[in-house]
């Protein structure tokens, strides 16, 4: 026990201040919705994230948004278990049509009021994979889509960026300060 | 090194079933025999008799015939057999009575190709669900890529799952959608109390139409594709179909850019098993071990990123070479890196190695003996894991990799213990590797010129990603396009390897003993 507690206080706190973006992080959002869901949602966020269809390079950067370095949860977001402790559905595509039906029913499990943020490229556009016989291509073309983050895959940071924009807590240099 | 004595004597026990050997240059280190349809069961059998592993199989439509392919190894060396039937009757003998290993495979070509295995013990769907039809076959030459789906594809609800009856047994249905930030899959469970009866998989949620897309593509396109079969092997993956596109066009990658290849490669491997490693910790709820090995991994990635442009190194591999060189400073950082790491893992081991509660949860759990190893031709850490003492870059090595040494660490208790253990000391090596690698990074191009290989050429590639080995197949057609690619994920070994590894062990141990495997979902349904 000794020798974790030690390791702890040698490494110190390494999750890092959110840098100043240098562009939009998410695409197709306005700024109706970004008040909407400051207002709706207020200091706490509940995700599901729902890969439906990805090639799991997306699910490896979402993960990271755990890790030490962006620690997500000092925002005020967590990913939950179930849709129907979620307020918003984070899905990275393209959606296959194999997941197609479970795509939908997580949604319709998923309490109003709900947003759906597509992620990545196949998210956004259908990627490398596009519409086909087994891929209905984008989210969009499932479920209605609120905002998109893209990138393939999108990096930890643009994924951290374009979540906080969505849910306008997003202030630069103040980690854990609650956005008014 | 390979030894190919055994391909002599499985020849002479097929002479009387017309088995002729075939030149084929591409699909080096294989070699090539056809043999005539009705004699498919018994070269199943043969093959099992001297001992083989069954590879990989898959098929293509030739347009009058379909023609099947059946990998199979032993000693490191490569048998590819070839057979076809008529487009208007396929059926053929299956080898799945002699190769567990084939069971799902065989089901994948019957469901994609309409190909039936007559003796299949199982003939259940596997890869299609509700999105076509019994009577469509998407990788026919006549099925459109758009397909014919319905507008919105029903769920696979009438899937007949095993049923187990009897006081006290009680069926948990998991998934598709899992509960964690990963990938989906449907786990059907039968359980008494706690105890796992049996565990059946239905996989193929992430199908999304790999092979049938490939087609038309031209080198690079399949290359990026390729590169998304699994996106935590997309270094591997990507490399195996340059290196069947490779040796389909006889064009050589320069050696600076197979060095950097299998730079990327290894670091490739390092990231997945730094992260896979903290997630075991996490499933028996040792954060500390989680939130430490996840650090790890985020610093090697950001230096993957720094070096070559992109955390995961997508696209990094291109046909004929790697699109990023080394930026000269990166030979000293990344040595140092690498040393520091090592130092970093084995500091973070002192403390956990000393933890009774870290022992109670690994050891003796999720045990796959050696011989159902053997029987489902398990490759990778999952193989090794359980005494199967195999790894590509030893065996039948590709360069860089017939140039330097490489250790393959080998356990035989099975359990998760052993997978950790076994994915610990592939770090190890790798980090020697790497050393290796960076002091030896030959100067040069990283690229060569890319003339369309010709029609009807062929290439095999073999990789040994971090999962194992990776087996990709390319066949061109007109105008230096693909006709058919077909890839063969280490995944399709190891997930029915959970299905044994878990029984009897409890339900709440399935994460931690799901995680210890890893299986691929998306390199799996491609």
């Amino acid at each position: 026990m000794l020798r974790i507690l030690g390791k702890i206080q040698r490494l110190g706190i390494i999750t890092e201040p959110l840098p100043e973006p240098d562009r939009a992080a998410l695409e197709q959002v306005g700024e109706q919705l970004k008040a909407r869901i400051g207002e709706i949602f207020g200091g706490s966020l509940a995700i599901r994230e729902v890969d439906a269809g990805s090639c799991n390079g997306c699910e490896l950067e979402i993960q990271a948004l755990n890790n030490p370095y962006y620690g997500i949860e000092r925002f005020g977001v967590h990913f939950v278990a179930s849709p129907r402790h979620a307020d918003l559905l984070l899905v990275t595509g393209p959606v296959s049509r194999h997941m197609e039906a479970a795509l939908r029913r997580t949604y319709d499990a998923t309490p109003e009021p709900k947003l759906v943020i597509a992620v990545g490229e196949c998210g956004a556009n259908g990627g490398e994979f596009g519409v086909n016989y087994a891929s209905c291509g984008a989210v969009a073309n499932v479920l209605p889509v609120d905002a998109v983050i893209r990138g393939c895959p999108p990096t930890p940071l643009s994924l951290m960026l374009g979540l906080l924009e969505a849910i306008g807590r997003r202030r630069v240099g103040a980690p854990g300060e609650k956005a008014d | 090194m390979s030894t190919d004595a055994w391909i002599g004597g499985l020849m002479e026990s097929l002479s009387g079933a017309g088995a002729t050997a075939e030149q084929a240059p591409g699909l080096s280190p294989a070699r090539l025999i056809a043999i005539d349809p009705g004699a498919w069961g018994v070269l199943g059998e043969v093959a099992a008799r001297h001992g083989c592993r069954w590879v990989a199989g898959w098929g293509e439509d030739m347009g009058e015939s379909i023609r099947i392919n059946a990998c199979f190894e032993k000693a490191g060396a490569y048998l590819l057999a070839r057979t076809a039937v008529p487009r208007a009757h396929p059926v053929l003998p299956s080898h799945t009575p002699v190769f567990p290993a084939a069971d799902r495979p065989e089901r994948h070509t019957q469901d994609l190709l309409g190909v039936s295995f007559s003796d299949h013990p199982d003939a259940r769907r596997w890869t299609r669900h509700q999105a076509w039809k019994t009577s469509e076959h998407p990788l026919r030459r006549n099925f459109p890529v758009s397909g014919h789906p319905p507008e919105k594809t029903p769920p696979d609800h009438q899937y007949p799952f095993l049923l187990a009856q009897g006081s006290g047994v009680c069926e948990i249905p998991v998934g598709p959608v899992h509960a964690g930030i990963i990938e989906p899959g449907h786990f059907r469970f039968q359980a008494v109390g706690e105890t796992v009866l049996n565990l059946e998989q239905r996989l193929g949620y992430v199908h999304k139409g790999i092979e049938k897309l490939a087609e038309g593509r031209d080198a690079e396109g399949l290359a990026r594709l390729a590169g998304r079969i699994s996106g935590d092997s997309t270094v591997a993956h990507a490399w195996a179909a340059c290196m069947a596109m490779e040796k389909a066009g006889n064009i050589t990658a320069p050696p600076r850019a197979a060095w950097l290849r299998a730079l990327m490669c290894e670091r490739e491997r390092v990231a997945n098993h730094l992260g896979d490693i903290g997630a075991m910790l996490n499933d028996i709820a040792f954060s500390f071990g989680f939130y430490h090995f996840a650090r790890l991994r985020e610093d090697w990635q950001r230096v993957s990123r720094e070096a070559f442009g992109h955390r995961f190194m997508m696209d990094c591999i291109v046909p004929g070479g790697v699109a990023p060189d080394l930026p000269p400073r990166f030979i000293a950082a990344m040595r140092d890196e690498a040393r520091a790491l090592r130092k970093q893992i084995g500091k973070l081991m002192a403390i956990i190695n000393d933890l009774p509660s870290v022992a109670d949860r690994v050891r003796g759990a999720g045990v796959l003996k050696p011989e159902y190893a053997r029987a489902l031709g398990c490759v990778g850490y999952v193989g090794r894991a359980s005494g199967m003492d195999s790894d590509v870059r030893r065996d039948a090595p590709y360069p860089p990799y017939d140039r330097l040494q490489v250790a393959v660490p080998v356990h035989h208790y099975g359990d998760v213990n052993a997978r950790a253990r076994t994915r610990l000391e592939e770090m190890a090596v790798s980090f020697d590797l790497i050393e290796a690698l960076l002091a030896g990074l030959p100067a040069g191009p990283i690229r060569a010129p890319w003339p369309p290989p010709a029609a009807d050429a062929e290439g095999l590639g073999l990789v040994e990603g971090w999962r194992g080995e990776i087996l990709s197949f390319v066949r061109f057609g007109a105008d230096g396009r693909i006709a058919r690619f077909f890839a063969r994920d280490p995944s399709w070994t190891t997930w029915p390897a959970l299905e044994l590894l878990i029984r009897d062990n409890i339900v709440p141990d399935f994460p931690l003993c799901n995680k210890s495997v890893n299986g691929s979902y998306s390199g799996h349904d491609l």
